[in-house]
């Protein structure tokens, strides 16, 4: 069947089995080749194999939940929507959360998703205990910091290169209520919004939607959304006695793909000019739910759509503290050049982590997408040069069109995960469509 | 109203996913199936999601010598029970071979009949409660393609609707619900159309809902409704020519 990421580029013919059980994968992994794949959430090729991909929805099971400590043990496809679901009443929230929620927890190890507060709790991975993986020997095994710590840690991020993720405990955090305190920030330009995720490293949620395609002493003017948990005392009576009860949203979707030509330069620059004025308006302080806050997105179904047949390309990188400030000059200065507008552009602080293979590290990411087009493939390329140039990598989620040398250039580590994937027998059996393009 | 509910069939998918949905709601909930012990992880995965009680109970919808029986083992006497038992089978296999045919015939119409029967009058000792059977389009104009399944569901269909009828002043519902075509394992490999398709977590919302507002009959997709009231109004003469 023709399978793409969320970028909806490339579209291949892969050939899909849905597993229900250890002994199928195990079967499917001993005939050949495989890429296990969760919700279809990454942007580009990290979950197609043309031979053998695995739909790992089938393995949708809930486990076990600790209600003393918020442990929860999943099967791999089990998505983050049903695990916000069963647990948010309860009082539990995911401890990190992309900006999705339609994502299974395999996939979000294996891409270590981070969320906005990774400056203050570091990326998916922390919260993980064990994680359950096949491995290419077809022998189950259990990973964790304690036991097999290699493999667990080779595992989070390693985008499904080291066995196929079977199962998984991680740890909610308690909250109060499914409501979020948020502070909208507008910020003329790149040094005032750098200042401001300086000066909010304490508050637990920090993200800024970026105009793209402002230039001059606008050059990176932002909105700065910063969020916190509600606690029970800050809602109105009325929401205080149901503080889980948040209004459910009415579900919008995208019917058919955009024409050509509907985002273009003229309409990407109205809405940014449009939405970020609505932003200086709205300056302040609000109460919104979980939903609104964490998935804006997610209210309009397929909204990837928007950017017609031929899909959409999201580009992101992080660049180390010390380079940012210029590095992400030298970016936007790229991208207003080219008249590109990126219609969601998202710059974000990253706090430090340690890990072996997974994307984050210390500084700033930014994360933009563009319609599938020559001249995108071209501006991306630019951006490459000008991030390596600065020291920064790439988050492999997003990327369907990198050069091997980019990535060998951009992250000395891959030497050492390639020499794991030929030690364990990893790289004969576990290979994606995007590893075979990065040779890794 | 949050007693339990027993879902006969607990492996079908659809079963499943109204387990779900009533799990949800905090109903506690009966999974009745044969080898009900290998529904263990279902019953959990339930369980965990939706902190309710889940327990499991040995059912065979063709045994129906033992639906009395099976009855009086319930703990207790759910408050809805949804009957989700049935099969295809393969209509080609059903033509060649009677005994296959009267195989489906048997667990589309003679079993979900027979257990119904037996829960509808407990529930009407009870004065309340309420049934509900997964029937199918299927069962509203027979066709080439899948008559057999579809004769054994016209006939459940004409059994719910008179079910309710008797029942109508007795306290107890009946509900018929009519899916369409739905993502299941049973139909997976099947090219059906998107628009026409639902996704079984749509099955367990609608029934959920057509339970809380009482209705009668109801499609999972209510465009199901239009494409019946047309198949259903094609003259005979013409209707035997077509392939569909």
């Amino acid at each position: 069947m023709i399978v793409s990421g969320w970028g909806r580029y490339p579209q291949l013919d892969c050939r899909v089995a849905v597993p229900r059980s250890d002994e199928e994968v195990k079967r499917l992994v001993g005939e050949g080749r495989v890429i296990a794949r969760g919700n279809g959430r990454a942007y580009g090729d990290s979950a197609m194999n043309l031979g053998q991909t695995l739909d790992m929805r089938g393995f949708n099971h809930m486990l076990a939940f600790d209600a003393v400590t918020g442990q929860v043990v999943t099967e791999a496809g089990v998505l983050l929507e049903d695990v916000i679901a069963a647990f948010l009443p309860r009082g539990w929230f995911p401890p990190v959360t992309p900006g999705t929620k339609f994502v299974t927890i395999g996939g979000m190890i294996a891409a270590d998703v981070h969320g906005k507060n990774h400056h203050k709790h570091g990326s998916f991975g922390s919260f993980v205990d064990w994680i359950d993986i096949m491995t290419a020997g077809g022998k189950v095994v259990r990973a964790s910091r304690e036991k097999n710590r290699e493999l667990f840690e080779w595992t989070i991020g390693g985008m499904g290169l080291t066995g196929v993720i079977l199962r998984a405990a991680f740890r909610l955090r308690a909250v109060e209520t499914g409501w979020i305190r948020q502070t909208l920030v507008p910020a003329p330009n790149l040094s005032a919004v750098m200042k401001i995720f300086a000066d909010s490293q304490d508050v637990t949620y920090s993200v800024a939607w970026i105009d793209c395609l402002s230039s001059g002493d606008n050059l990176g003017r932002s909105l700065v959304m910063l969020g916190e948990h509600a606690m029970r005392r800050d809602l109105p009576l009325k929401d205080s006695v149901r503080p889980f009860a948040t209004p459910r949203k009415r579900q919008l979707t995208v019917p058919m793909d955009a024409p050509p030509l509907s985002l273009n330069r003229l309409t990407v620059r109205a809405f940014n000019e449009v939405y970020y004025r609505n932003g200086l308006r709205h300056a302040g302080d609000t109460l919104i739910d979980w939903d609104t806050f964490f998935y804006p997105l997610d209210a309009i179904l397929h909204w990837n759509r928007i950017y017609g047949r031929r899909g959409l390309m999201q580009y992101q990188c992080v660049l180390p503290l010390a380079q940012s400030e210029a590095g992400l000059r030298a970016l936007l200065t790229a991208i207003a050049l080219a008249g590109q507008g990126s219609f969601l552009a998202v710059l974000k602080r990253f706090g430090v982590q340690e890990s072996r293979i997974a994307f984050p590290m210390e500084g700033y990411t930014l994360a933009l997408d563009f319609p599938v087009t020559r001249r995108t493939l071209a501006l991306l390329n630019d951006l490459d040069r000008i991030t390596l140039a600065h020291g920064g990598r790439f988050y492999l989620a997003k990327d369907s069109r990198m050069s091997p040398e980019t990535l060998r250039h951009s992250d000395s580590r891959f030497a050492d995960f390639i020499a794991m994937r030929s030690a364990t027998k990893a790289g004969d059996r576990f290979v994606s469509v995007q590893s075979e393009r990065l040779k890794i | 109203m949050t007693g339990p509910v027993l879902i006969l069939g607990g492996r079908s998918d659809m079963g499943l996913a109204i387990a779900h949905r009533f799990a949800a709601a905090g109903h506690p909930v009966q999974l009745a199936a044969r080898h009900a012990q290998s529904l263990s992880a279902d019953a959990n995965d339930i369980h965990v999601r939706h902190n309710v009680a889940v327990t499991l109970h040995e059912f065979d919808a063709l045994a129906v010598d033992s639906h009395a029986a099976f009855v009086k083992s319930l703990p207790v006497l759910p408050e809805v029970a949804v009957c989700a038992v049935g099969t295809m089978g393969e209509q080609a296999a059903s033509e060649r071979d009677v005994a296959a045919a009267i195989a489906v015939m048997r667990s589309n119409y003679e079993g979900p009949a027979s257990i119904l029967a037996h829960l509808a009058n407990a529930f009407e000792a009870r004065g309340s409660g309420t049934l509900i059977g997964i029937s199918s389009v299927a069962g509203e104009r027979g066709r080439a393609t899948n008559y057999i399944y579809g004769s054994a569901k016209a006939g459940f269909t004409a059994f719910l609707s008179g079910l309710r009828n008797r029942l109508a002043r007795k306290g107890v519902h009946v509900m018929t619900v009519l899916p369409g075509f739905v993502a299941t394992k049973m139909v997976a490999g099947m090219d059906l159309p998107q628009k026409l398709t639902a996704e079984t977590r749509e099955v367990g919302e609608a029934v959920f809902n057509g339970v809380s507002r009482q209705r009668n009959v109801i499609y999972v997709k209510p465009v199901w409704r239009l494409v019946m009231g047309v198949i259903k109004n094609i003259p005979e003469p013409m209707f035997k020519k077509m392939k569909i």
